[in-house]
């Protein structure tokens, strides 16, 4: 497993920096014009030094390499002068920039990320967290009431867009009843039971909305792996042996019926970061998902460009990830 | 029935029916038999003539709903088991009564350890502390003939080979050294050479632990070798009974008669195509109220359309349910 792991880490690295580039190339050759969203005033000739000071001039394989130094190189020097408090060399280099708001893509980032986590990563595991039982009881009464309003609420969670759920929420709990603020307050912060109380209050609707969707899908995942596994005999031993029908179940089967549902689950955390665009545009919560809309909109390659691939390595992470849980979940995988 | 007084096992007009959405399907059709302490009943049939389905009726093992036993007593070492709640019947589960199933290869979780699976049951049916638990799941792996054992007990089922498998899950079944071992084709799905290993373990075991067991297949051969008994069911109802001896020499029943011709002769007769029983079983849609392999029987007459024959003793410890007299070779007088 460990040798394994490891040859799975190195090649990642072509794979990411093959993908790297394909973003920087597709970001390149795609219609936009940074200085697009500039007063229709500036003369042409202006409009071309702005290019030139953003490095536009340059071919794009050198803007490539450079964005390369800058993001492989200086942005990690620069994280280990920050947390280790040192210098390296003299400290000054040049980091991945936005051009539209001139700060760092990675302080960004680090800005938005809390926001995102809290509400799009507890919508997750609230989400989980009710699909397992869910699916569970669903499989085990298999077309019982239960399984049956089951069925429909996830087909409800599935097919209803979040944009829809997400104005249905406000509609309903922040203009008529007044419970929810509609508006998440990124600004407040939690000193006592009542800012407490408040920071729950806000972040209900948004969880809801996406723990809704998320749950909807795997409890279906959930539900179909269980029968599965329900039908095996290796149940019907369990129950000869005199095993309590509890145990049975929840050792026996889920035990089973989770090797495929946790590795549906490790896949789906890169979204986590990713972020829910239009869940967090809808309770305006600035997360990275409002980020990147932002940067697409303003044509702002660096920060578009610098979060697509942190995405990616997200992603190619939890493929590894998934594929290390599934062989310590099933004995049956050995990747040595 | 045998008169043996002292029986471990008494089953009296079992019924057990399907109730499916197109209908009900009788599985068992009033099942007797009796089981002596330290006895082996074969039980012998065709697919889906109902010899599972009694076992697993016994032990209420079958999932519910479809499954429903309509009717029947249920005695196991003198206690009443259609009257227990669920927790006396788990007890009696994996305790007093061993199962050994068909298909070695499905039959085990395959992600726990075969050590954790031996000592489940050791562990809820005696009480056992973990360290108590696995000493006796070593003393079992070794007494079924797994080299090895205290290593072997932190295998996975997948690295053990099918004949292994088996072996572990005859430890399973033998863990809380059970009055009765009920094995449902145990080695069907076991090549030759494995069977044979596997006949051999069971018999050298059941001397050991001395056992009464209900071994179900279809294969003559294995039953001629190891029964005392033989019971043979067809739809759901035995139709023949007798001592193995007896059986094999004085076979009563048509149906009886057709599947010992059907087994291949050591000699003379290698260029003859094997021999085959015509047809299917039925599917029962209703409780029978003819013969039910009257369509099939060479020796049907008119009466066997019409009435359902119920078991008659012959002889000694052997009974069957048939209109025909195979003695006379016409109707029998009653």
């Amino acid at each position: 497993m460990f040798h394994y792991t490891i040859r799975r880490l190195i090649f990642t690295i072509p794979t990411l920096l093959f993908i790297s580039f394909v973003i920087f190339f597709i970001l390149d050759t795609a219609p936009n014009d940074p200085t697009g969203n500039l007063p229709l005033t500036i003369p042409p000739e202006v409009r071309v030094k702005i290019r030139a000071s953003l490095g536009l001039d340059q071919p794009m394989f050198i803007r490539y390499l450079l964005w390369c130094q800058q993001f492989f190189i200086n942005e990690p020097l620069n994280m280990i002068e920050q947390w280790f408090d040192i210098t390296i060399g003299d400290g000054t280099r040049l980091r991945v920039t936005s051009w539209s708001t001139r700060s760092p893509v990675v302080d960004l980032v680090v800005e938005r990320l809390p926001q995102t986590l809290w509400v799009v990563g507890m919508s997750y595991v609230v989400g989980i967290l009710i699909a397992i039982p869910i699916g569970v009881i669903s499989a085990y009464k298999q077309y019982s009431w239960f399984d049956q309003l089951g069925t429909f609420f996830s087909m409800l969670g599935f097919s209803v867009p979040t944009f829809f759920t997400g104005l249905l929420m406000i509609v309903i709990f922040s203009v008529h009843l007044r419970w929810f603020p509609s508006i998440y307050d990124t600004t407040h912060k939690v000193t006592d039971w009542s800012s407490f109380v408040f920071q729950v209050k806000q972040m209900i609707m948004p969880v809801m909305v996406l723990a809704f969707f998320n749950a909807a899908q795997l409890s279906r995942f959930m539900r179909a792996s269980m029968l599965d596994n329900l039908q095996q005999d290796y149940v019907r031993t369990a129950r000869a042996k005199g095993l309590k029908e509890r145990v049975v179940v929840l050792t026996h089967v889920l035990r089973n019926s989770l090797i495929p549902v946790v590795t549906v689950i490790a896949l789906g955390v890169p979204q986590v970061f990713g972020g829910a665009i239009i869940t967090e545009q809808i309770f305006k919560v600035n997360g990275l998902g409002q980020l990147l809309i932002i940067g697409i909109q303003g044509a702002d390659i660096p920060l578009v460009q610098t979060l697509t691939f942190i995405f990616a390595v997200l992603i190619v992470l939890f493929n590894l990830i998934a594929d290390i849980i599934y062989g310590l979940l099933d004995p049956r995988i050995r990747y040595d | 029935m045998l008169d043996n007084t002292a029986t471990i096992l008494d089953v009296a007009n079992l019924t057990t029916v399907f109730n499916t959405r197109d209908g009900a399907v009788h599985a068992v059709n009033g099942v007797s038999f009796s089981l002596a302490p330290g006895e082996l009943l074969g039980i012998v049939g065709e697919s889906g003539s109902g010899k599972s389905v009694t076992m697993m009726s016994l032990m209420d093992l079958l999932p519910s709903p479809p499954a429903e036993i309509v009717s029947g007593e249920i005695i196991i070492d003198g206690e009443d088991v259609r009257a227990m709640t669920t927790a006396q019947m788990r007890a009696i589960r994996g305790g007093k009564v061993g199962f050994i199933f068909q298909d070695p290869m499905t039959s085990l979780n395959p992600v726990f350890t075969v050590g954790f699976q031996i000592m489940e049951p050791l562990r809820e049916h005696l009480g056992m502390s973990k360290r108590q638990a696995r000493a006796r799941a070593a003393e079992l792996l070794e007494l079924v003939g797994i080299p090895d054992a205290v290593i072997r007990l932190k295998d996975y089922p997948h690295q053990f080979s099918g004949g292994m498998r088996q072996r572990v899950m005859i430890a399973i079944a033998l863990s809380c050294d059970p009055k009765i071992l009920i094995a449902d084709e145990p080695t069907t799905a076991l090549d030759v050479t494995i069977q044979a290993q596997i006949l051999e373990l069971i018999r050298e075991l059941r001397q050991k632990m001395g056992m009464a067991i209900i071994w179900i297949t279809h294969d003559l051969g294995v039953i001629a070798g190891i029964a005392d008994r033989v019971a043979v069911m067809y739809a759901g109802q035995i139709v023949e009974h007798a001592e193995v001896k007896e059986l094999f020499r004085n076979p009563q029943h048509p149906y009886t008669r057709a599947l010992l011709e059907t087994l291949p002769k050591a000699e003379g007769e290698r260029d003859k195509r094997l021999k085959s029983i015509e047809g299917q079983p039925p599917i029962m849609n209703a409780a029978p109220t003819s013969c039910e392999f009257a369509p099939r029987c060479a020796h049907a007459f008119a009466r066997c359309h019409v009435e359902n024959p119920q078991r008659v003793s012959i002889g000694e410890g052997h009974d069957v349910a048939c209109w025909w007299d195979a003695k006379t070779g016409g109707p029998r007088d009653a």
